[in-house]
């Protein structure tokens, strides 16, 4: 069986009709989700019979300077379909959303390394604690301000 | 009579030699028992994502070379295939041919390296496993710096396709290399596949149930060994492996063993994969006419990925439309199996660990960045 990638569309009118008010656009790869809905639609997507979405690729953060994407790379081993799902924090401060490790305990380091690099807070994460840096330091290099 | 013990937590790392690398590790202990362990990155942190913002796109290949330094040549081609993707181009067909083929000799090289300090650590008769890989591994190397000059940082292929065409010295290298590693192969897998006193270190030592494996978003070798046929050169061919027919090893429950079996039998299939490369290659161009300074289109996004000998290597590039891209996030295999490290370790003993940890095959180059 090969990977396909599922339609952003697609994903998306089947999210409005389950997790109503998730959804905030789509394009052909990626699906815009609010942030207060993540984990509901996290839940949807590992439980409905047409993703069963058990497979977290990656998770990974982008600084587009008047806001952030973070952006979580699924994937199903039973049906072999992927799927992007991107949530869009606006300011620059204090940047906090619910963490999935609960969900996926491959999010674990990696929601770690985004707080360590970008400084985004993941709430109800087990030990957020930055996880290449040391304890102590100043800023977070990946945003677009360091240095 | 039992003897009464109090947990005792100790550092172990980041200098140890038998932790691959800058790895630390604290493990609290009762007695001879892992009650506890969490491991602390970052010594080898160098901020590849950030360095790559700041340099263009053929330099960067550069910096990949230096993540996972056992892999170099699978690193390149996750990255190149990323923007490939970005500039949405695709390389000459024998240049395909060459990425397959020299990527399935790193991953002989890197599993061997993978093997034989696995056995090592396990203080298997002497180190003889060990010098037996490393001899096979030299070879490779060998024939790695005949193409590029280069043994272990190769940089050897490009956006676009690979650096050079090998001169006729590699070639015969190689026929010669084929003829003769099955041979060493059999010598070792001889000595190890049935080796009892092997079995008895690990067999039923630190398994992994498929479910936690998918669920901790383990992959490579780690994941197919608890029986996950999960392998993107089959599930998303990329360069020539459309064309090549090769089996996928399954384990069956992921412990110490499986790993271990699994990448043996790796080594067989890629040296099938590198076999049906050599017949099937043509002449032709081995490089795309690109300009120097690349430059993809504004907002464009792509995500190279490939199945390193580790697991899958990814490559988020995201453009700009400068000369560099905006932001380039590596999803590195070592540093995403590291989150199954508590599960393989509390339970098991002190003796188990060291092995534990060879047998998930760590790259601390990779893990930190």
């Amino acid at each position: 069986m090969a990977l396909t990638d599922l339609h952003g569309d697609i994903v998306a009118d089947k999210l409005s009709g389950s997790v109503p008010d998730s959804v905030e656009k789509s394009d052909l790869r990626n699906v815009w989700i609010k942030s207060e809905k993540l984990i509901e639609v996290c839940q949807f997507m590992m439980s409905e019979d047409d993703f069963r979405m058990d497979y977290l690729n990656a998770v990974t953060a982008v600084d587009f300077i008047d806001h952030f994407d973070v952006i979580y790379q699924l994937t199903s081993t039973s049906t072999q379909q992927r799927v992007t799902i991107r949530v869009s924090l606006t300011g620059r401060d204090n940047l906090q959303i619910d963490s999935v490790t609960k969900l996926w305990g491959g999010a674990n380091l990696q929601e770690r390394e985004i707080w360590d690099l970008m400084g985004i807070k993941f709430t109800g994460h087990p030990n957020m604690k930055r996880l290449l840096l040391w304890e102590g330091f100043e800023g977070h290099p990946l945003r677009k301000d360091f240095l | 009579m039992s003897i009464r013990t109090e947990p005792m937590t100790v550092n172990i790392g980041p200098q140890h030699p038998s932790t691959h690398g800058v790895f630390r590790i604290r493990v609290t202990f009762d007695g001879e028992d892992i009650v506890e362990a969490e491991p602390i990155l970052g010594y080898l942190h160098r901020g590849t994502e950030k360095l790559a913002e700041e340099r263009n796109y053929v330099q960067i290949v550069t910096l990949t070379d230096r993540l996972d330094y056992t892999a170099s040549m699978t690193n390149n081609q996750a990255y190149c295939l990323g923007v490939e993707q970005l500039l949405g181009v695709e390389p000459p067909l024998r240049a395909k041919y060459l990425r397959t083929m020299t990527a399935e000799l790193q991953r002989i090289a890197s599993h061997l390296i993978a093997v034989g300090f696995f056995l090592q650590e396990l203080g298997t008769f002497g180190g003889t496993p060990l010098m037996y890989a490393f001899r096979a591994r030299e070879r490779i190397l060998d024939m790695f710096e005949m193409l590029c000059g280069a043994r272990i940082t190769l940089s050897y292929m490009r956006p676009g396709g690979v650096f050079w065409d090998p001169p006729a010295e590699f070639w015969s290298s190689l026929d010669q290399f084929l003829k003769e590693f099955p041979d060493d192969l059999s010598e070792m897998e001889d000595l190890l596949l049935n080796n009892e006193i092997l079995m008895v270190r690990t067999r039923q030592v630190s398994p992994l149930s498929a479910e936690e494996a998918i669920n901790n978003s383990v992959s490579g070798p780690v994941l197919r060994a608890s029986g996950v046929k999960m392998d993107l050169r089959v599930l998303d061919p990329y360069d020539a492996y459309s064309m090549v027919d090769f089996d996928v090893p399954i384990g069956s429950v992921g412990d110490n063993y499986d790993r271990f079996w699994v990448r043996m039998q790796e080594v067989r299939q890629s040296l099938r994969i590198v076999e049906q490369c050599v017949e099937q290659i043509e002449p032709g161009d081995y490089r795309l006419d690109l300009p120097r300074v690349l430059r993809a289109p504004a907002g464009a996004e792509s995500y190279g990925k490939v199945e390193a000998p580790k697991g899958e290597l990814g490559f988020y590039l995201f453009s700009d439309g400068g000369v560099s891209p905006y932001r380039m996030k590596i999803r590195s295999p070592s540093l995403i199996n590291l989150s199954v490290i508590d599960r393989l370790l509390v339970g098991w003993k002190l003796a188990d660990m060291i092995v534990s940890l060879g047998s998930i095959d760590l790259n601390m180059g990779e893990v930190d960045r």
